[in-house]
């Protein structure tokens, strides 16, 4: 399995389409995890939240709806939705490779939110696309000589991780 | 899967500890959570029934410092041992980039281990993972016990391609940082090859 690699452009990419969702559907917070479980990125009110929980959780709480719907016979969720007494989480997959999580309370509405989400989803997924062609031509380029940070890693740095 | 992102200068890593029921793989994360400064690590989360018995994860994250100016930041989790749980270990083995083999020293618990260890490989099949490929140590745990059996005789029998093993005993901390370092030094340089 090839590793999933951000670069600085797609990234602030991401984090425009994200902060444009956040205002458009006036939520409180959104943010893009991969199906593993790692943050991508964020926007919004994060003060308050542990993002790293909130990541791993968001992404187990799908892996679990997919084995579910698989049992039932059916591809995937795209979109699962919890509702509580304040808050509200709206998780719907993006290109079947990234999650992305909205936090909205009652300023918004679930109408506004999914309506919101499916334009930000479209352009999401044009990032992502773009991201896995670079990866690829990436790859191309380490065959060819090109040297990756790291390929240089000693030993001694990884002690050095470990040192009390 | 490691996931490098350029923009934050992180590495993250994905490390899943195995085994069979009752093995220790979650208090080898609660000891790795005490003996660890508050800011290098974030919650420990523990998705558990009410006898606390893991039922679908525990969930670490730890930073462990920097490399060649990225922060490198592991994820550990667990799976639930109970032979029933198989739905759920599956899930958590996705992206997995080490594992960690818990086996329980006790002898009485020898075939549950070859098992687990079984399970393991056809579960990471399924993502499309050969184990003989993937950095991947060998955990003997409860070595304090009295019915626990001669570590080279274990070693014997689960040891299967030479990988790094370490005798531990979870709640007292023998053996849990070794096992950690080592398979984290395995996913680095697996970084080296990419």
């Amino acid at each position: 399995m090839s590793d999933f690699v951000l670069f600085d452009e797609e990234f602030h990419q991401i984090k425009d389409v994200i902060g444009r969702l956040k205002a458009d559907a006036q939520a409180k917070v959104v943010f893009i995890v991969d199906k593993n479980g790692q943050q991508i990125a964020a926007m919004g009110d994060m003060d308050s939240l542990d993002t790293t929980s909130l990541a791993s959780l968001t992404a187990g709480n799908v892996a679990a709806t997919d084995g579910l719907a698989r049992l039932i016979g059916e591809k995937e969720f795209p979109v699962l939705f919890h509702e509580g007494e304040r808050d509200n989480v709206y998780i719907s997959i993006v290109g079947q490779r990234v999650i992305l999580v909205v936090i909205f309370d009652e300023r918004s509405s679930l109408g506004l939110v999914r309506l919101r989400v499916r334009k930000a989803n479209a352009e999401l997924e044009r990032v992502f696309e773009t991201i896995q062609k670079k990866v690829e031509s990436e790859k191309v380029r380490r065959q060819e000589g090109f040297d990756s940070p790291f390929a240089e890693i000693t030993d001694e740095d990884i002690d050095s991780l470990f040192r009390e | 899967m490691t996931f490098i992102n350029y923009a934050a200068r992180e590495i993250n890593c994905k490390i899943v500890y195995y085994g069979p029921g009752l093995c220790g793989k979650t208090t080898n994360l609660q000891y790795i959570y005490d003996r660890t400064n508050p800011a290098a690590k974030g919650k420990l989360i523990s998705l558990a029934t009410e006898t606390d018995r893991t039922l679908f994860f525990d969930f670490l994250p730890l930073d462990l410092g920097t490399v060649r100016g990225f922060k490198t930041r592991f994820h550990l989790y667990t799976v639930p041992g109970q032979v029933f749980y198989d739905a759920s270990r599956k899930l958590i083995l996705k992206g997995v980039d080490g594992v960690v083999f818990v086996a329980d020293s006790q002898e009485a618990r020898m075939d549950a281990n070859i098992e687990s260890l079984q399970n393991l490989e056809k579960n990471l099949a399924e993502h499309g993972f050969d184990l003989p490929n993937v950095p991947y140590v060998l955990q003997l745990n409860k070595r304090d016990l009295p019915t626990a059996m001669p570590a080279d005789e274990l070693y014997r029998q689960l040891n299967f391609k030479g990988e790094p093993t370490f005798e531990a005993t979870a709640p007292s901390g023998q053996g849990v940082f070794d096992t950690l370092k080592a398979v984290a030094k395995q996913v680095l340089m697996e970084l080296r090859k990419k």
